[in-house]
């Protein structure tokens, strides 16, 4: 419990409508879109200034409260699940794009800007802002930075963490820390944004952001390849990468992903292909045409049973349809959706497909598989009840095989959804215990209250 | 009263449709409540959980779940949108029935849904009091608009600016009709609905000059009840099904082929909340409610699909009157109905559509919630008046009255001289020409 004395400070910094302290209040901050138990936390405040944030920050340090910051709470491992007696710190009230900067191509932004409008306002100025991340319509653009998030355009354009130019965070103290800078070379200093970027809340709370855009490309080109084996398709994506070429995006689904998308949107989708390759490229026209044109050839000699190129903007949107189906359609199966995102090296994406098929056989579970097949990044997404407890035993052993078998392949835990308190168990199988000291030792020197978002990504500090 | 434990048994029956809420959050992006106020209980996944948390036994006092699950426009934004096809309407309408029978109604709510509402005729009486008198106690604000607000200070319409009532109600026009069906070969039964009745009644006009220009005969009984979405969105069962159990009567199935209403609110209630509300109930009354329900459509709907009413080719003409079109929420995201009221106004020589951003973004007036909550409603609605403004167009449309209610107060409200039509009157009007 937090005194009322206590609240009362709270509410002098950022307002008495910017506390809540009702239960029901509370308890819509008790969870995010990770399938894990809801922690209610003890209070919830909304600052809408910067001074407010530090002051609140200071506030829980003095006070010895965990804090944990949410944006739109998407995150899919527990990030911003908070501990019972700490407090969630809400930043949609920091919500303004500060600046967009057509001559230097940067951008000045809160951390509560959601990701989408950030993006719709880059394109209205004839730029690109290419994070994508999978909830981009509600995300923030603090929860992207702190998450690391990817998305769809990965292979060619990168992750958040290429965009990101420098920061102002607090630290614990709730003193201004400010590195990076508005120019393209700066090395000044360490690279703290570096240390920022995916550190889920742990290290320092975000209050500004410089990011980086590009131009936007002139042309794109997307079409749909479809395929009878698995290996026709993961072929294809590493003949096209050994052609020099890099695809905007380059997303698979497998063949009861197709078939939920199917029977989900009725697009016309072949239910009997093994896999599907969902390919975009972009740039200058010319260069678009000749690359849409050798990736067809590609295609075609990897076996591809069809090939549908988009030739109208209403084509294209036809063909990435079903991409963006894929997650509603599997949803709509079965209650509950665990959205997995272990990642291997693209050239072993075959295997890794194989390997989610014989685990689904082994612990008789569905799971459909799609995803980012150009990064390597596949979305094994397996669909259960939580409630059947024998089942989600299961399951948790599907999960802790599917981790296994990517690290075997030189994989990672994860491509984009992060650590947070879901994977924590595993830290220290991809990495060593050396490294959880390591970044354990700069936790405890940075935050040596253990307030910032304790107990995510290296457990206890 | 219930226990605590009891009540967690009665929302455990809604546990498998709550399962279905896969707290992506998605539903953030399109609540007009949290796009007002940023807040988590707002939004549809935060009811959601609250209301698990409810069946958990994890609240000590329901009243705080209560009041988060009333704000709430029923607008059904986050059902359309929602990836993992929770039937958010569905689960929040039944649970106000399951809180309000654990809680019971506040007084004023009890005097308003029982004494008033459930009958009808105490309704249509108290309301043509109202008309004879508001002139006492209202001033108008607006000539374009015709609205009025409260004379002095304080009172119960706070600082809204109405539309007053009509003089004259529809049902005082024009009491019931029983034709034989047109040239089309159809006969259609009408539903007035109480908004259209007592505040718009020249769309009831427009809507029966449309259905006999095309040939269709209408059964218009008199006596006709509320369709019950305030009852049903105040939890109060009782009245609702009281007020459908009338509507049944008056409109026996048999008589007519279709069941038409002009009112957004009134076909989705009919349509989608008639029948989940009475699913618990006598299997004889539930499938009358269901033949009913199956027939009910959108006028504009039936003009197109039924009627075949296309757009002109030839238009639009160069001298039309550009006019917008807002998107009832109970029209295109429970319906599914949005291309066909606009296919009207292309088929109207007298104007030209331009589209406003964001056409359906909510207006913010969710029936009793903008009694409850008007500064929240308001917020909502300015955002509505901007994107109407933003057009330029001197003339609104829409397809339903309590959207037109709203459209009119945020309108006054800004000083703007822009008309609010329904899509109906718009199409009506042209068939002269």
């Amino acid at each position: 419990m937090i005194s009322k004395a206590l609240v009362k400070e709270f509410q002098e910094v950022v307002g008495a409508d910017g506390v809540f302290v009702d239960e029901a209040d509370r308890a819509v901050y008790s969870y995010d879109a990770a399938v894990l138990e809801p922690v209610v936390p003890a209070l919830v405040v909304r600052p809408t200034t910067a001074e407010a944030l530090a002051r609140v920050v200071r506030l829980c340090n003095e006070n010895r409260l965990p804090l944990t910051v949410r944006g739109a709470g998407t995150n899919l491992s527990g990030g911003t699940i908070p501990n019972p007696h700490g407090v969630v710190v809400l930043t949609n009230g920091l919500n303004r794009i500060l600046e967009i900067n057509t001559e230097d191509l940067y951008a000045v932004v809160e951390p509560g800007v959601v990701t989408a409008k950030f993006a719709a306002a880059v394109e209205g100025q004839g730029l690109f802002y290419p994070p994508d991340p999978g909830s981009q319509a509600v995300s923030t653009l603090g929860g992207n930075v702190a998450e690391n998030a990817g998305g769809l355009r990965g292979l060619k354009y990168g992750v958040t963490r290429d965009y990101v130019m420098g920061l102002e965070f607090f630290d614990a103290n709730g003193d201004l820390v400010k590195t990076g800078a508005r120019t393209v070379k700066c090395v000044t200093g360490y690279n703290l944004a570096a240390l920022l970027v995916g550190s889920e809340g742990t290290l320092g709370v975000i209050h500004k952001i410089i990011l980086k855009l590009i131009p936007a490309p002139q042309h794109r080109k997307s079409m749909m390849a479809v395929f009878d084996r698995v290996s026709g398709a993961s072929e294809t994506v590493a003949a096209v990468i050994a052609g020099r070429i890099v695809p905007a995006t380059l997303e698979f689904l497998d063949n009861f992903t197709i078939r939920a998308v199917e029977s989900y949107s009725q697009a016309g989708l072949p239910v009997d292909a093994a896999a599907l390759l969902l390919i975009e490229v972009d740039g200058h026209p010319a260069q678009v045409e000749e690359e849409a044109a050798k990736v067809e050839a590609i295609c075609r000699e990897k076996g591809a049973s069809s090939i549908r190129v988009a030739q109208t903007d209403q084509e294209r949107n036809k063909v990435w349809e079903a991409r963006r189906a894929a997650l509603s359609a599997l949803a709509k199966l079965k209650p509950t959706v665990v959205l997995e995102d272990a990642t291997v090296p693209r050239s072993r994406i075959p295997d890794m497909v194989a390997a989610v098929e014989e685990i689904a056989r082994k612990y008789q579970l569905t799971i459909g598989t799609f995803g980012h097949a150009g990064d390597g990044n596949l979305h094994p997404t397996i669909l259960t009840d939580r409630r059947d407890q024998e089942e989600w035993h299961r399951v948790e052993q599907a999960i802790d095989e599917i981790f296994d078998r990517a690290l075997a392949m030189g994989g990672t835990l994860s491509g984009e959804h992060g650590i947070g308190i879901a994977k924590t168990s595993f830290m220290e199988r991809e990495t060593s215990r050396a490294t959880l000291d390591y970044a354990r030792r700069i936790k405890r020197a940075l935050d040596p209250h253990n307030i910032l978002n304790p107990g995510k990504i290296i457990g206890d500090a | 009263m219930a226990t605590i434990k009891e009540l967690a048994h009665l929302v455990r029956e809604l546990e498998d449709q709550l399962v279905v809420c896969m707290r992506c959050g998605m539903c953030q992006a399109v609540c007009p409540l949290y796009g007002q106020t940023g807040r988590e209980a707002d939004v549809a996944r935060g009811k959601l959980a609250l209301l698990e948390g409810l069946s958990k036994e994890m609240f000590r006092d329901p009243s705080g779940v209560s009041e988060r699950l009333n704000r709430c426009l029923l607008c059904g934004s986050c059902a359309a949108n929602c990836p993992s096809g929770v039937k958010v309407l569905d689960i929040f309408v039944k649970a106000r029935a399951i809180l309000a029978g654990y809680q019971g109604l506040s007084p004023i709510k009890k005097a308003v849904l029982r004494g008033m509402l459930g009958n009808p005729q105490i309704f249509d009486r108290v309301t043509a009091w109202g008309a004879r008198f508001q002139k006492l106690l209202t001033r108008p604000v607006n000539e374009t608009l015709g609205t009025s607000c409260a004379r002095l200070g304080a009172s119960l319409l706070g600082n809204r600016h109405i539309k007053p009532l009509a003089p004259k109600p529809f049902h005082a026009q024009l009491p019931s009709l029983d034709e034989a069906p047109g040239a089309s070969g159809l006969k259609a039964a009408f539903f007035v609905g109480c908004l259209i009745d007592k505040i718009f009644p020249s769309v009831a006009r427009a809507s029966l000059k449309v259905l006999r220009h095309h040939g269709v005969g209408v059964y218009l009984p008199d006596n006709q009840a509320c369709c019950g979405i305030p009852a049903a969105s105040s939890g109060d069962l009782e009245t609702f099904k009281k007020l459908v159990r009338h509507n049944l009567e008056r409109f026996p199935a048999d008589r007519f082929d279709v069941l038409l209403t002009s009112c957004a609110t009134c076909t989705s209630t009919i349509k989608k909340i008639w029948p989940v509300l009475f699913q618990d109930d006598d299997p004889d009354v539930l499938e009358r409610v269901r033949t009913l329900s199956d027939k009910v459509m959108d006028i504009h709907a039936f003009l197109v699909h039924r009627l075949g009413v296309a757009p002109d080719p030839a238009l639009p003409r160069d001298d039309a009157l550009p006019v917008t079109y807002h998107d009832p929420c109970h029209l295109k995201k429970s319906l599914g109905v949005f291309a066909e009221p606009r296919r009207l106004l292309r088929a109207s020589p007298s104007v030209r559509l331009v589209e406003m951003a964001e056409p359906d973004w909510c207006c913010g007036l969710g029936g009793s919630f903008s009694l409850e909550h008007y500064d929240l409603s308001s917020g909502i609605g300015r955002r509505k008046r901007d994107q109407v403004a933003a057009t330029g167009c001197r003339v609104v449309t829409t397809g339903c009255p309590a959207c037109m209610i709203q459209l009119h107060d945020q309108l006054s409200q800004a000083g703007d001289a822009v008309q609010v039509r329904h899509a109906i009157e718009i199409y009506a009007e042209n068939l002269d020409s």
